[in-house]
């Protein structure tokens, strides 16, 4: 497993560009596979709209306590990007001009961002629906500074979404580092004790599970009561609802996915499964995304591509809800991640 | 130039076997899709028990679905090695069990 990011080792897929090319090539060429553009074309006979602004995601910076190998984001302990003061002061005036109803904080680990414990306490104050952190469970032991923060979380109601591929050791720690998934068992066992996931409390606690590698996950209420029983049985762990995500061929998973020479046929399996019913659903529809140094995008994922939101009102200091309500989402054939079979979404399946 | 036996494209194509015979295709898909349905066995114990199937039957193309089944659900490597050899140990009993045969023949045409 890479130590470092693809940035750090000035790996030819750290670059937007490069990465975007593999995506409009190769398979994709005119004569292979169909453009995600042109799929789309063929179902609504229109491009992608927003349809409404309900959830603003804010990517605090890409710096992290760990190296996953699938990361889209490529974060790391060498990511400096950080959002700035000033931003997210932008993105709290933002919150409150507006009726989002969701507030979604990630990153790297949003938790080391320096202004992380201020920024929520205010946000939290706004009377959001569901103040969600990602949080990758391991980021709670990782420094005594952190190891209030399942008490914190409680405090302002926060929602936790955490990363956990399996509920064994070996794959958990093939993808996201050695040791990673005892600390991220305890990390578990810390919020259950202030009863985040246990019954009756309203203290959200949500799992991810994303494949261990090149394939599109299985059924997500199968997988979640697999997860429910096994971390019952072996750990005693209570949660709420387990996402599955599909992995996005970007960054460090299109790396993979190239390097196994698996990338031709895990973008077929992305086309062939291609679900009209979660095209409809698409999370881009109702999502903003911004970015450490305050560009727009549509999702999480352009973000990491650069495909800003196609409007002239690109920045969060240009803000406008109605006017970015006029614009056709950015699309690539990364996007095939969200339509395949059940659909996928920073909220799990959406079919 | 020649086409191999088996080429993993092929897999795909199972579908089109309905296109020469529509009747009997389109009700082996729908028998096909009821079989794995969650029943008094879990659609998880089918795929294993259909992994296990494909190597006594010696299908690539089902070794090469359910394995991708397998890793879609979950299933574990040493689960999915489990149910192989339990493939290898019926297989290699049905070869063993007939020795009983070649042991009877044998005692009775001995003096």
């Amino acid at each position: 497993m890479p130590i470092k990011s693809l940035q750090s080792r000035s790996h030819l897929l750290s670059s937007t560009q490069a990465q975007l090319q593999w995506l409009e090539n190769g398979i994709f060429k005119p004569g292979g596979l169909p453009s995600f553009a042109a799929k789309v074309n063929d179902y609504q006979n229109t491009p992608l709209r927003p349809r409404t602004l309900e959830i603003l995601q804010l990517n605090l910076g890409y710096m992290c306590n760990q190296v996953c190998t699938h990361c889209h984001v490529d974060a790391g302990p060498d990511r400096k990007e950080m959002m700035s003061e000033a931003t997210l002061e932008k993105a709290l005036d933002l919150i409150r001009k507006t009726s989002i109803k969701t507030l979604d904080l990630t990153g790297g680990a949003p938790e080391m961002h320096p202004y992380f414990l201020e920024f929520v306490t205010q946000a939290a104050q706004l009377g959001i629906q569901d103040l969600i952190v990602r949080s990758n469970l391991t980021i709670l032991l990782a420094n005594k500074k952190y190891a209030d923060l399942p008490e914190f979380f409680k405090t302002h109601n926060v929602h936790i979404v955490s990363s956990l591929p399996f509920y064994k050791k070996e794959k958990t720690d093939r993808q996201r580092g050695s040791g990673v998934f005892l600390k991220s068992i305890e990390a578990l066992k810390r919020l259950n004790a202030v009863g985040y996931g246990k019954p009756n409390t309203n203290l959200k606690l949500d799992l991810v599970y994303n494949p261990s590698g090149a394939f599109l996950p299985g059924n997500q209420k199968s997988l979640e009561l697999e997860f429910k029983k096994a971390l019952k049985t072996d750990f005693d762990i209570d949660f709420n609802q387990l996402f599955t995500i599909t992995n996005m061929p970007i960054s460090r998973y299109l790396d993979f996915l190239i390097a196994s020479e698996n990338y031709d046929e895990y973008m077929e399996s992305l086309v062939e499964a291609f679900n009209p019913a979660a095209l409809d659903k698409v999370m881009c529809t109702n999502t903003l995304s911004v970015r450490w140094d305050g560009y727009l995008y549509d999702c999480d994922f352009n973000q990491m591509l650069d495909l800003k939101v196609n409007h002239l009102l690109q920045h969060i200091d240009d803000f406008s809800a109605v006017d970015l309500l006029n614009r056709e989402i950015c699309v690539s054939q990364h996007c095939y991640g969200c339509t395949a079979g059940s659909g996928s979404s920073c909220q799990g399946s959406v079919v | 130039m020649s086409r191999p036996y088996y080429q993993s494209q092929d897999l795909k194509k199972f579908k089109n076997i309905t296109d020469w015979s529509p009747e009997l295709g389109t009700k082996f898909f729908e028998y096909y899709n009821s079989v794995f349905q969650e029943g008094a066995l879990s659609s998880r114990e089918k795929s294993l028990i259909a992994l296990a199937v494909a190597h006594s039957v010696q299908c690539p193309y089902c070794i090469d679905a359910y394995t991708q089944d397998g890793l879609q659900r979950g299933i574990e490597r040493n689960e999915m090695m489990e149910a192989v050899h339990v493939a290898a140990a019926i297989r290699g009993g049905a070869s063993l069990v007939h020795g009983v045969q070649m042991m009877e023949v044998y005692d009775k045409r001995s003096m």
